[in-house]
């Protein structure tokens, strides 16, 4: 009997999971958002492994070669010091990536906190932690990272965690107002009726019910900290130059435009194919995981 | 003369993930004026679909249309387009839908929402509003505006004229719902629909708006296609009704007929699981087994795998109409022969 | 069994910026008294209290004067041990079967949730509460082999077939049942009822039934009363309150009901 149940919980699972793929494949922009995703992710992993010139990537200079254009040998041509573009910009994206899954992740995990406690608890508590969150909110996400690398120095960790300081909040409000949603579900009202514990019912009934919007979420972000990660990298507070990271090499680029386009082009397209990919994937998922929101 | 409403044989579809659901498989009925049809199924029987049909209020896709018609006055809604659809909204078909506080804007005074109505309906229509064609805006505004006080008037809404400027909150279910009927009539339709309209109300305010939606009837001289999961409200109301099961009619016919020689095994599975007055604990008999996959419904008669009566027959074909009586209609050749035999 | 002593509550008055609103009466003192083993049933129409009355009951609210006695105990004097016990001896079955089971868990986590909470009074181990699950899901006419799967797979039917087995799980004596077949289609009803009846006989259940549906209780309920804005109207035997109505308000409610359908096919 319980080998027949187990696998009727697997069938089920995988029943559920080609549903939401057949309702993912629906929208051919939330495919093509996922094969810019996969791409990138690719990149994450290989992009320093598969660099032609992995010596370029560790700094090495070829000043014999410099600001050649596209070219076989250099399809996105060379920079200044007549290091290999492509070879930068693939060994940038992991760079880059990590840290907008790392602002994600931590600004998911301090928004969920503050969210739940706010919106579960209701009241005073409720209070402080919003009125605090509203005025982080109101503080410029990229002042606010400066101020952090002004007083712990630049660096790839102290940035993320400035931006992660000014990203929280947005979190803890959507997860606030979901919990107070849920909280009024007619399941939540059986939990308590059974005399389950205000923990219990938070973290069993409460917050799985509230995963989804906060991936649709987190997906949506991810291109947005990607461009937060560059842009403070191109005002020379992120990530420092050997390391190739995409907003850094943009930042350079900048000053031998238009003439050695190749050097801003590339890593500015590589940029916008991360975010925009990140930005139809979270609208394609939210489709499959919030069918409130579908058209 | 041509009747109000005529469905022949409408097939419908609806597509998904799982494949193409044969929602609605020939479903056929006929409204004329004065008459209301209760039209009675439990969910997902298609009733509601085949009333959102009229006014072609179903996305396509999803749904498709694989066959048959939907003769109002005459015209194939079926083949008309978005705008000549528009055109008959309101005007020659009214609805009224289950939740009366979804379907007014919270935003807006009911005046407002009732006053637009009106003059959309005038756009296509003038003589809507007692005026010619060449009336100046202000005066279709007032014009407007009186009809919409003799609705909310009509439909038993005290001082009807100072409730205009009032918001939909401001007023309970029960009212609310007499607004929408307002709303629906205003275009002075021959046909309405009205989609579990008493089913969020309680007993007592859903008697008085089946008793209003009886008198409109008879003022009017409309025709009512009433869906309805709830046969008492069928018999406290109709003068016909259908019994869905499944995507088919299995039993339409006037109402003392039907309720008082309930033919179709369907029909009287229905009726035996009312708690009545004369059913004693524990004795009423609910259905065994469950609706059919409509994406692979059964062949034939789709009542068979749940059917005391089932033959093997019964399986071939969709099961023939028979007339039992004046009108009244049973898609059971079964019952039929058994009578005979 | 269960004793309601003159309860009345009165949600405050709202302080708002335009001034105070005034407290609304939502119960005004209600006394019922329900009965070991029978089926007690509470008529009324929305906004009438029944809900309010509810939450009393189950102590998920307070009533502002008035006492409410559970098997000879006071609920309000319970030390917060003795309240948790109790709430294992009062469950309840909710009217929307949809939204009455949290969709992320397997009915097999649904059933067996009681019993993890409870674990102190009922004494299962892990498996042992597996095994009772399956014994519930055949109590109340679903196998064991859905044990695993998730709400939406399941029939209005069958996910109030689950709530009632998740009711069931802590071996309670007293159930509320606030318009448990309102939901459903007739046909499942009749179905749901008719299980209701059983599992009472079985288990030897104390029903308090909520309903607006006057064929329901009548169909259902040894004694009823009606209720009407927070006040009891009448109470007493169902047969006598259906044939001889003290009040008027039971009388138009009886005459507001839909026809006996066997009665307007014979005229």
């Amino acid at each position: 009997m319980t080998d027949v149940s187990q696998d009727s919980r697997r069938s089920a699972r995988a029943e559920a999971s080609r549903r939401a793929f057949y309702r993912f494949r629906q929208s051919r922009l939330s495919m093509v958002g996922a094969t810019m995703v996969a791409v990138v992710l690719f990149f994450t992993l290989f992009g320093n492994l598969l660099a032609p010139y992995p010596e370029h990537v560790r700094g090495g200079l070829n000043t014999a070669e410099r600001f050649q254009a596209p070219s076989l040998a250099h399809p996105f041509g060379t920079n200044e010091l007549g290091q290999d573009v492509l070879s930068l910009v693939m060994a940038g994206t992991p760079v880059s990536v990590a840290a907008g899954f790392a602002v994600v992740l931590i600004g998911t995990v301090l928004g969920v906190v503050v969210g739940a406690l706010a919106g579960f608890n209701g009241g005073w508590i409720d209070d402080v932690l919003m009125r605090f969150s509203d005025l982080m909110l109101t503080i410029p996400s990229l002042i606010l990272a400066m101020a952090v690398a002004a007083a712990l120095g630049p660096g790839f960790v102290n940035m993320i965690i400035a931006i992660a300081l000014s990203w929280w909040p947005g979190y803890a409000r959507l997860v606030r107002g979901e919990v107070l949603q849920a909280r009024e579900e007619v399941y939540v009202a059986a939990a308590r009726a059974i005399g389950a514990s205000p923990a219990r019912v938070l973290f069993r009934h409460i917050l799985p019910n509230i995963v989804s919007p906060v991936i649709v979420k987190m997906s949506l972000d991810m291109g947005f900290a990607i461009l937060t990660v560059a842009a403070l990298g191109f005002i020379g507070i992120g990530v420092r130059p050997p390391t190739p990271e995409w907003g850094t090499l943009l930042s350079i680029a900048r000053n031998y435009m238009p003439d050695f386009w190749w050097t801003a082009v590339f890593p500015g397209l590589a940029m916008f194919l991360a975010v925009f990919g990140f930005n139809l994937l979270g609208d394609g998922l939210r489709d499959v995981l919030d069918p409130r929101a579908r058209r | 003369m041509s009747a109000l409403l005529d469905i022949r044989d409408l097939h419908l579809s609806m597509h998904s993930f799982e494949g193409a659901a044969k929602v609605l498989a020939g479903v056929s009925l006929s409204v004329e004026k004065r008459q209301i049809w209760g039209l009675v199924g439990e969910t997902g029987c298609g009733k509601s679909l085949t009333g959102l049909s009229v006014s072609r209020l179903v996305r396509t896709p999803p749904a498709e249309y694989t066959g048959g018609q939907i003769l109002l006055d005459g015209t194939d809604v079926l083949g008309l387009s978005e705008p000549q659809m528009r055109a008959l909204r309101g005007r020659r078909v009214g609805m009224i839908f289950q939740d009366p506080t979804t379907n007014l804007n919270p935003a807006f005074r009911i005046g407002t929402q009732l006053i637009d109505v009106a003059l959309a309906a005038a756009r296509h229509d003038p003589s809507i509003l007692g005026l010619d064609a060449r009336a100046g805006r202000r005066a279709r505004k007032a014009a407007a505006r009186k009809l919409a006080i003799n609705m909310l008037t009509e439909v038993g809404i005290p001082a009807a004229e100072s409730r205009l400027d009032d918001y939909p909150h401001q007023f309970s279910g029960g009212m609310r719902q007499r607004v929408l009927i307002a709303m629906a009539l205003i275009g002075r339709p021959g046909l309405l629909i009205a989609d579990e309209p008493t089913t969020a109300l309680d007993v007592s305010v859903q008697a008085q708006i089946l008793t209003l939606l009886k008198q409109m009837v008879a003022a009017h001289d409309m025709g009512v296609v009433l869906i309805t999961h709830n046969l008492g409200v069928v018999a406290q109301t109709c003068t016909h009704v259908a019994v869905m099961y499944a995507g088919t009619i299995v039993e339409k016919g006037p109402i003392a007929e039907v309720l008082a020689d309930p033919a179709h095994p369907y029909t009287q599975a229905l009726l035996r699981a009312i708690p009545d007055r004369s059913v004693a604990r524990g004795q009423l008999q609910g259905l065994a087994g469950s609706v059919p996959n409509l994406i692979h419904p059964p062949p034939g008669c789709r009542f068979a795998p749940r059917c005391a009566l089932a033959r093997p027959s019964c399986l071939e074909g969709p099961p023939p109409l028979h007339t039992r009586a004046a009108g009244h209609e049973v898609a059971c050749p079964v019952v039929e022969e058994l009578q005979h035999a | 069994m269960l004793e309601i002593e003159n309860v009345s509550r009165v949600f405050p008055a709202r302080q708002g910026m335009f001034g105070k609103t005034e407290g609304v009466r939502a119960l005004h003192e209600v006394s019922l008294s329900v009965r070991k083993g029978e089926s007690f049933g509470l008529v009324g129409e929305s906004g009438s209290g029944k809900t309010t009355l509810t939450r009393q009951i189950l102590r998920l609210d307070t009533p502002t004067s008035g006492r409410i006695l559970f098997e000879g105990e006071d609920m309000a004097r319970l030390s917060p041990a003795a309240l948790r016990a109790l709430r294992a001896k009062v469950q309840i079955v909710f009217q929307d079967p949809y939204a009455s089971l949290n969709p992320r868990m397997s009915v097999h986590d649904i059933v067996t949730e009681p019993m993890l909470i409870h674990r102190a009074t009922l004494g299962l181990n892990r498996q042992q509460r597996t095994d009772r699950a399956a014994e519930l899901l055949e109590l109340v006419g679903l196998g064991p082999q859905h044990l695993y799967r998730h709400p939406h797979e399941f029939s209005g039917g069958q996910r109030q077939r689950i709530c009632i087995a998740r009711a069931l799980a802590p071996g309670p004596s007293l159930v509320l049942l606030d318009e448990p077949t309102s939901a459903l289609d007739v046909s499942v009803q009749a179905q749901v009822l008719n299980l209701l009846i059983e599992l009472q006989q079985r288990l030897g259940l104390t029903y308090f039934f909520i309903s607006h549906d006057l064929g329901v209780i009548r169909y259902i309920c040894d004694r009823v009363a009606l209720i009407y804005r927070g006040e009891i109207k009448e109470q007493g035997e169902t047969q006598r309150l259906f044939d001889a109505p003290d009040s008027d308000y039971t009388r138009s409610l009886l005459a507001a009901m839909p026809p006996d359908i066997r009665r307007v096919g014979r005229q």
